[in-house]
């Protein structure tokens, strides 16, 4: 574990895996005077209230922490109904080689957790993607994924809460009627945080 | 007659800001709100409201609002001409409109952005708490057009006039401290390349970043060829992209970026960057 001064009042904890970032974090939820507390793939951003230097709040925050450990907290549970018909379900399944059904299986089945977010609003990275469906990004992006669509792409798995461009293997989209992922008038508006439990369910 | 504000000509472009929604980065949420933060705290305080209140920040000038009902308009940032119904007003100064009168902003003589706060402030509907248009998300209202209604708030306090102030005069070169980290041990010793850089202020920049044309930061040799992983990306960071040119982000970036930031832009030297227009001269002046 590295922390590198990110700002007057951030710190850049640079960690060893996703599993520790998940900790950490974990660990920092309750340290007073966070203004923002924020996973990545390997990092996490610490930004403090001004005060005592946030290094070394945050040092004493995590000291003794086990890092190895899964973090005991609380976490929400989040269910999404997908109607799995992708584009992509025939090629994930080739690749995998296993049938369109076993895909199905497999996603659905996985108990997931948000890791973190990023690239839009409400986009939550999830962990938990059973190994066969861990599968490289589409060698040429679509420049519109709709709304809703349910994707792959390496060890994550994802939703796409409003229409972008996009590489992820498309297995299926949110059925009609589930949770936006994202609705600023909504309170909240994202429907995933970091930590939340995620499963998927076959719908219709 | 109805409080509100009825737009009728925004100029290059023209947003409604209040001081954004922080806080939500773990979301994906970039923080928006105004880049001159202290003009609009600033003009909300003239105009008798929470330094909170929405106002419209406006690039290059060329707002032009026609007042629903009567209101007081106060006009901060760089001095700008301020006309009501074609007369001189004057910026940095409560200035009361009656229903029907038009207030005009024009170009700042320096600088880039004004801020309008109204008396009750701007009341369009809020996202995540804020009222800021985050050009990167979508987030807030659309960009300013002709024909647009702005309703305003309950005023709860007069203007005050009394401390109205001097306008800031944006200078035409900026020494911006930056703090050094997180990712300072990409780059070959970065704080003697900081110093010795000289930048301009690019026309590509926007509310997402400040891009800087001039010296390109080259990486340490054992860091020449590598990929970072994406990683959190606060407020006024100066990220390297692999061009070597560096871009500070401002109130609407990313959460998240695949560059190394050699550096941070300490909140409270922001607001100068705000006001810097395109060819502006820039030194980073490294701290600590």
């Amino acid at each position: 574990m590295r922390l590198l001064r990110c700002g007057a009042d951030g710190v850049l904890v640079e960690l060893g895996s996703q599993a520790e970032v998940a900790a950490a974090r974990a660990a920092l939820l309750t340290l007073p005077g966070v203004v923002d507390l924020v996973p990545a793939a390997r990092t996490l951003l610490v930004v403090l209230t001004p005060g005592a230097p946030a290094a070394t709040r945050v040092r004493e925050a995590l000291d003794g922490v086990d890092l190895t450990a899964a973090p005991a907290v609380d976490a929400r549970s989040v269910v999404l109904p997908v109607v799995y018909d992708g584009p992509d379900l025939d090629l994930v399944a080739d690749a995998a080689g296993i049938s369109t059904d076993e895909v199905v299986r497999l996603h659905s089945g996985a108990a997931y957790t948000v890791a973190f977010t990023g690239f839009a609003p409400g986009f939550g990275y999830l962990t938990g993607l059973p190994e066969p469906l861990r599968q490289p990004r589409l060698d040429t992006p679509r420049t519109r994924v709709p709304e809703g669509s349910v994707g792959v792409a390496g060890e994550f798995t994802g939703v796409y809460p409003r229409p972008s461009p996009g590489g992820w293997r498309l297995l299926g989209r949110l059925a009609d009627g589930a949770d936006a992922l994202f609705d600023p008038t909504r309170t909240p508006a994202a429907l995933l945080a970091p930590g939340d439990a995620v499963r998927f369910e076959v719908a219709g | 007659m109805t409080r509100a504000l009825t737009v009728l000509a925004t100029g290059p472009l023209s947003l409604v800001q209040d001081l954004g929604r922080p806080g939500n980065a773990h979301l994906g949420v970039p923080p928006s709100g105004a880049l001159d933060a202290p003009s609009l705290a600033l003009a909300n305080r003239l105009a008798g409201n929470d330094e909170s209140a929405a106002g419209i920040e406006s690039v290059f000038g060329g707002l032009r609002l026609r007042a629903g009902s009567s209101c007081t308009v106060v006009v901060t940032g760089p001095s700008a001409p301020v006309l009501v119904n074609g007369r001189a007003a004057g910026s940095h100064t409560p200035v009361h409109l009656r229903a029907g009168d038009e207030v005009e902003v024009g170009s700042p003589l320096a600088g880039l952005r004004t801020y309008l706060a109204a008396s009750g402030g701007i009341e369009v509907p809020a996202h995540l708490g804020s009222r800021s248009t985050d050009v990167l998300s979508g987030l807030g209202p659309d960009p300013l057009a002709p024909g647009d209604v702005l309703p305003l708030g309950t005023p709860t306090r007069p203007p005050r006039g009394a401390d109205a102030v001097p306008p800031p005069s944006p200078p035409d070169s900026l020494a911006v401290p930056v703090l050094l980290g997180p990712r300072d041990d990409w780059f070959d010793g970065p704080a003697a390349q900081l110093a010795a850089g000289a930048w301009t202020v690019s026309p590509e920049s926007n509310r997402v970043g400040l891009r800087l044309v001039g010296t390109r930061l080259t990486r340490a040799a054992a860091f020449a060829d590598r990929e970072l992983t994406s990683e959190p990306v606060v407020t006024g960071a100066v990220q390297v992209p692999a061009s070597g040119r560096p871009v500070v982000f401002l109130a609407d970036h990313p959460t998240t970026g695949g560059y190394p930031v050699v550096g941070v832009v300490p909140g409270d030297a922001l607001a100068a960057l705000a006001q810097a227009r395109p060819g502006t001269r820039v030194r980073l002046r490294p701290v600590g």
